[in-house]
């Protein structure tokens, strides 16, 4: 399936890019996508997911189509 | 409602005075107006900032905001709220983010002024790096805003 995947601030800064379209294998969860992506990278600490626009917990399933964004803790205000 | 991303500096004073004017025709069942507004430091952990940059995730920061203002208006039953928040590059003085409420008393005002501002630090995806004479540096959040369950 087909996922379209965001990068912002400093997660963009590790990854190098600020979004990507991936094909995944079904019913991967948030969690295993991310570690998937970052096999080769020192990740930070804490890191925040949202699919659709909505913040998910770290085993939500991705479904086809899905827009998975990544980012570090938000200092907005 | 209004909630408004800004790529360009505002005068939060006027975009305060302009919507009680002209969206809400000067209610006269509003009895309190409440107002919070955030401005650039020149300073953050002992260290001058010369300027900061401000990045939002279009789409998902305006629905975080709405929901978040609509949660206030129906738990203190205020008129209505208005948020606007800065992205983009700022300097020291220049305002962040506005917040206003109004209510028929004071506690509702008050109370939902804050509740949105707690609620958008917390939730708002926005994310501040400053400029300092030692280079760029993505701002972390302070401890008490540690709450966030949907990390990975």
């Amino acid at each position: 399936m087909k996922i379209y995947v965001k990068y912002f601030a400093s997660v963009r800064d590790l990854m190098g890019k600020d979004s990507e379209n991936l094909k995944i294998e079904d019913s991967l969860s948030a969690n295993e996508l991310w570690k998937s992506l970052t096999v080769d990278k020192k990740t930070p600490t804490r890191v925040l997911v949202a699919v659709n626009h909505e913040y998910v917990d770290k085993n939500f399933k991705l479904k086809d189509g899905d827009e998975i964004a990544f980012f570090p803790p938000v200092t907005g205000g | 409602m209004k909630i408004e991303i800004m790529n360009e500096k505002f005068d939060p004073w006027k975009a305060l005075v302009d919507y009680k004017k002209n969206v809400l025709l000067n209610d006269s069942s509003i009895g309190a107006t409440s107002v919070f507004v955030g401005t650039v430091r020149d300073f953050n952990d002992d260290e001058e900032i010369d300027s900061m940059e401000l990045e939002h995730y279009p789409g998902m920061t305006e629905k975080y905001l709405e929901d978040i203002v609509n949660t206030a208006i129906k738990k203190y039953k205020i008129i209505d709220g208005l948020v606007i928040h800065r992205v983009g590059l700022l300097e020291p003085t220049d305002p962040i983010v506005i917040v206003a409420t109004w209510s028929e008393h004071r506690d509702n005002a008050f109370n939902a002024t804050r509740d949105i501002m707690e609620a958008l630090k917390a939730q708002a995806p926005f994310w501040k790096k400053e400029s300092t004479e030692n280079g760029f540096r993505w701002v972390t959040p302070s401890v008490e805003q540690e709450e966030n369950t949907n990390e990975i």
